[in-house]
C-alpha cells in the first residue's frame, strides 16, 4: 500500500492570523485593523460532524491543522506515497474579488512554506479567486512553476456555471500549466443552495451538493468547454460518485431528444464525461454491500475515472475502510496508483 | 430484437392501462373565464399572471418543440394539444386502450406571485378540468390544482373540491419558493393525508431560485435535466424535515422527475444521516426508509440504461411496487407503453407497473 496515492486530504487554516506573514503591507494590515477572521467555509462548519470523523478531531483545535497529526493519521496510517491537499478556505468564497485572491495567495504560498516543505509526501492545488476569473489565471501563472503545485481548486458551487465564458481565463490557464481543473464540494453561497430554495438543515445542503456537479457537467459540456479545451481534465472531488451512472442515461437521453440546440456536441455526453472526467472515490454513497458497489463500478463503465482518496479529516468512513467492499485488486491497483498518476501527470516527474 | 419490443403489445393492451400523466390544456386563455371575476379578468387583461420568469408571455428556457409537443399531436383545426377531448381519445385513450388516465394541468396559476389571484386561476382550472374534460370522460380523472404557496387557500380549495370523484389527488410543481418540507406547507399535507388523497408532485416549474447552486444554464438541455434535481430536493426536503414522520399515511408521487437517482438519494442520505442525525432529532427510522414508506415515481421520461438491463436493478432498488406507468401525452417526451422499457418484464411486473400499483394508490372506482 506504501505506493498509495491520496487525491484528497484537508489541511485546515487555524485563523487567518497564520496568512498574515504571507499576505502584501496592506492586506496585512486591513486583516487586523478590521477584525477579520471566521472565514471558514459554511459548507463545513469547524464543529460539524463531516468536517472531522470524531477519532481525528483534537480538543482546541480545528480539523485538519496538525501537520504531525496529518503525518500519522492521513499519510502514515494509509501508507501514502504522496498526498494532494485541497485547503477548503474563504478565499474561494469571498464577494471582493481582491481579498478573494490576497486570501487565496497568501494560502497557497502558507501550504508551500509549511506544509510541502515540511513532507515530501505532500502535494497540493492551488486556490483560486473563482468570483475574478483573470485574477484566478494569475494566480495560476504565479504558482504554476512550483511543481508540487498539481491542480486547480475550485468550489462545485459558484456564482455561475463553470461552462460559461467568463470563466475561459481559468481553463486557459490550467490548459497552459497542464494542470486538472479539481471542482470540490462546496458553495460560495452565491444562488440557493436548491432551486427550491433554502433547505433547513446541513445535511440537507451536503447531500444536494451532489447535484452541482451534474449541473457542472452539463454546462462544461453543453457550452463546448471540451472542446475549446481538449486537454482539459476535470477532477470532481468529495462528489459522492453513484450518482454518475444515472446521470449520464439521463444526460445522453436528454442530449439525443434536443441536441440541435447545442450542435457544436457531437458526441454523446457520456464520451466527453469518460475522456476528459475523473472522480474521488470519497465519499462512495452506497451500501456495505459488494454486489452493489460492482453494479455500480460497472455501470460507471469505465476502470479510469476513479481516484483514491481518504478525505482526511472529513468523516466518510471508520477506521481504514477507505475503499467500500466489492473492488477487485485490478482496480484498485488502478485507483490508488495508475489513474492518479495518469490525471496528474506532476506526480510523475518525482518518481522518475 | 423487434420480438422483444412487439410481444408486450397485446399483453399490454389486455391490461387496461392507468396513466398517471396526462397534461390538458385550454383552447385558450379565455376558457377560464367562466369561472373568474370581473376584477381576475381584468387584472389578467391589464398585467397579465405575475411569476418569476424574465419574460411576459413564456417560460425562461423555450422548449424544443411548439407547447412542448408531439409534432403529431396538433387536433384537426389547429387548437393546443390536448385541448380537444375526442383528440385525446383516439390518439391516447382508445388507441393503448387506457382504463384510467390522471389529468395535471401544467399552465400558470399555482406559483403566480399575487396570492388571491393564484388561488382564483387554480379554482377556475379545477372547473374547467371537470367542464372540458371528466365529466364528458369518465375514464379521466383530474388533479385538484392549489396555490400552494398560500396555505390556507390550498385546504379550503382541497375541502371544496375532495368529495368530487372528479378528483384522484392533490397536484404540487417540483419547484416552489422554499422546500416543500417546511412547515408553511404543513396544513397541505395535514388535509392531503386527512382525506387520503395523494399528493401527485409534478416536475417543473419557476420560482426564481437559479436551477442550480452555480447559477442559471444557458440552455433547455441542461435546464431539462436539472429540472431533476427541484424533484429530488423535494424528496430529501419531505424526508429530512419529518413531513412522513408527521404524516405517516402521506402519499406523494413524483411524477416526470425522473427515478434512476431514487436509490441513490436513499443511501446518500443514509450514509450521511448516520454522521449528522444529531441534526435532525425527529427523524425515528434511516431517510430510505421513508422514502420507501411514502415515495412513489411514475415512469415517464422512461430512464434508458448504457445496458439496458441495468434498469432491472434500479427498480430492484427502487421496489417493483413503487412505480407507476405514465405517456406524458401529449408532450415531445411522450412514452408509448407498447415501446417505452428498454428491458423486458414479466406478466406480473407489467401488470404491477402499467396497473395495480396505480389502484392501489388512485381511488379511482
Amino acid at each position: 500500500m506504501a505506493e498509495t496515492i491520496d487525491c484528497d486530504i484537508h489541511p485546515g487554516v487555524p485563523t487567518v492570523k497564520v496568512l498574515l506573514p504571507y499576505m502584501d503591507a496592506y492586506w496585512a494590515d486591513a486583516f487586523v485593523q478590521r477584525g477579520m477572521d471566521g472565514f471558514d467555509l459554511a459548507s463545513y462548519p469547524p464543529g460539524s460532524p463531516i468536517a472531522c470523523r470524531p477519532d481525528w478531531r483534537r480538543a482546541g483545535q480545528k480539523p485538519g491543522t496538525d501537520l504531525a497529526q496529518l503525518q500519522s493519521a492521513a499519510l502514515d496510517a494509509f501508507g501514502a506515497r504522496f498526498a494532494i491537499c485541497n485547503p477548503l478556505y474563504g478565499g474561494t468564497v469571498a464577494v471582493s474579488e481582491t481579498m478573494g485572491a490576497a486570501i487565496c495567495s497568501a494560502l497557497n504560498d502558507w501550504i508551500a512554506a509549511e506544509w510541502l516543505n515540511a513532507d515530501p509526501r505532500l502535494r497540493a492545488s492551488i486556490v483560486v479567486p473563482a468570483q475574478a476569473p483573470h485574477l484566478a489565471a494569475e494566480e495560476i501563472d504565479r504558482k504554476a512553476p512550483d511543481r508540487r503545485f498539481v491542480q486547480v481548486l475550485l468550489p462545485a458551487g459558484a456564482e455561475m456555471l463553470y461552462g460559461k465564458s467568463y470563466y475561459w481565463p481559468i481553463f486557459e490557464a490550467a490548459q497552459r500549466h497542464g494542470l486538472p481543473v479539481g471542482i470540490h464540494a462546496g458553495l460560495m453561497y452565491r444562488h440557493a443552495p436548491t432551486s427550491n430554495g433554502w433547505p433547513s438543515f446541513h445535511l440537507h445542503d451536503y447531500v444536494a451538493g451532489a447535484q452541482v456537479f451534474e449541473d457542472q457537467l452539463l454546462s462544461l459540456i453543453s457550452e463546448g468547454t471540451f472542446l475549446r479545451y481538449p486537454g482539459l481534465r476535470i477532477v470532481l472531488l468529495e462528489s459522492g460518485v453513484t450518482w454518475l451512472p444515472g446521470f449520464i442515461w439521463r444526460a445522453i437521453k436528454t442530449w439525443r431528444g434536443v441536441r440541435a440546440e447545442v450542435p457544436w456536441v457531437k458526441r454523446s455526453p457520456a464520451a466527453y464525461i469518460r475522456e476528459h472526467v475523473r472522480l474521488t472515490m470519497q465519499p462512495f454513497d452506497a451500501p456495505d454491500d459488494p454486489a452493489i458497489v460492482a453494479q455500480l463500478l460497472e455501470e460507471i463503465g469505465s476502470d479510469e475515472m476513479l481516484l483514491y482518496a481518504t478525505d482526511w479529516p472529513h468523516w466518510q468512513f471508520e477506521g481504514e475502510r477507505a475503499v467500500p467492499p466489492g473492488f477487485s485488486p485490478a482496480l484498485l491497483r488502478r485507483i490508488t496508483v495508475d489513474n492518479p498518476l495518469a490525471t496528474y501527470p506532476r506526480l510523475q516527474e518525482s518518481i522518475a | 430484437m423487434s420480438e422483444v419490443l412487439e410481444r408486450p403489445t397485446d399483453a399490454t393492451a389486455k391490461l387496461r392501462i392507468i396513466d398517471s400523466d396526462i397534461h390538458p390544456s385550454l383552447r385558450a386563455e379565455s376558457d377560464l373565464n367562466p369561472w373568474l371575476s370581473e376584477r381576475w379578468k381584468k387584472h389578467i387583461a391589464e398585467y397579465g399572471k405575475l411569476g418569476h420568469q424574465p419574460y411576459a408571455g413564456r417560460n425562461t428556457y423555450p422548449r424544443f418543440m411548439p407547447n412542448t409537443a408531439r409534432r403529431d399531436a396538433w387536433p384537426p383545426g389547429g387548437a393546443p394539444p390536448g385541448s380537444n377531448l375526442d383528440f385525446m381519445r383516439a390518439q391516447l385513450l382508445d388507441l393503448y386502450d387506457i382504463e384510467h388516465g390522471i389529468l395535471e394541468p401544467l399552465f400558470p396559476g399555482n406559483l403566480l406571485r399575487n396570492l388571491e389571484l393564484s388561488a382564483a386561476v387554480c379554482s377556475a382550472i379545477n372547473d374547467w378540468q371537470v367542464a372540458a374534460f371528466t365529466s364528458q370522460e369518465k375514464r379521466l380523472r383530474a388533479s385538484i390544482q392549489i396555490p400552494f404557496e398560500d396555505a390556507r387557500a390550498s385546504v379550503a380549495e382541497i375541502e371544496k373540491r375532495v368529495r368530487q370523484r372528479d378528483f384522484a389527488q392533490v397536484q404540487l410543481t417540483s419547484r416552489s419558493t422554499e422546500p416543500l418540507g417546511r412547515p408553511k406547507y404543513w396544513p397541505i399535507f395535514e388535509a392531503a393525508a386527512h382525506h387520503n388523497l395523494p399528493i401527485g408532485l409534478h416536475i417543473g416549474g419557476e420560482a426564481g431560485f437559479a436551477p442550480s447552486a452555480s447559477g442559471w444554464p444557458s440552455f433547455y438541455v441542461e435546464d431539462h435535466h436539472g429540472l431533476t434535481h427541484s424533484m429530488q430536493c423535494q424528496a430529501t426536503s419531505l424526508v429530512l424535515e419529518g413531513v412522513f414522520e408527521r404524516f405517516p399515511t402521506l402519499k406523494v408521487i413524483m411524477i416526470e422527475g425522473g427515478w434512476s437517482w431514487l436509490p441513490i438519494l436513499g443511501w446518500r442520505l443514509d450514509a450521511h444521516w448516520r454522521k449528522m442525525q444529531s441534526e435532525v432529532p425527529h427523524l425515528k427510522m434511516p431517510p430510505s426508509a421513508y422514502m420507501k414508506r411514502n415515495l412513489w415515481v411514475s415512469t415517464q421520461p422512461m430512464e434508458e440504461p448504457e445496458r439496458p438491463e441495468d434498469l432491472r436493478r434500479t427498480i430492484d432498488w427502487i421496489g417493483w411496487d413503487r412505480i407507476l406507468f405514465a405517456t406524458d401525452y401529449p408532450h415531445w417526451d411522450f412514452d408509448d407503453p407498447r415501446h417505452a422499457f428498454p428491458c423486458a418484464l414479466t406478466e406480473a411486473e407489467k401488470r404491477m407497473i402499467f396497473r395495480s400499483n396505480a389502484e392501489a394508490i388512485y381511488k379511482l372506482d
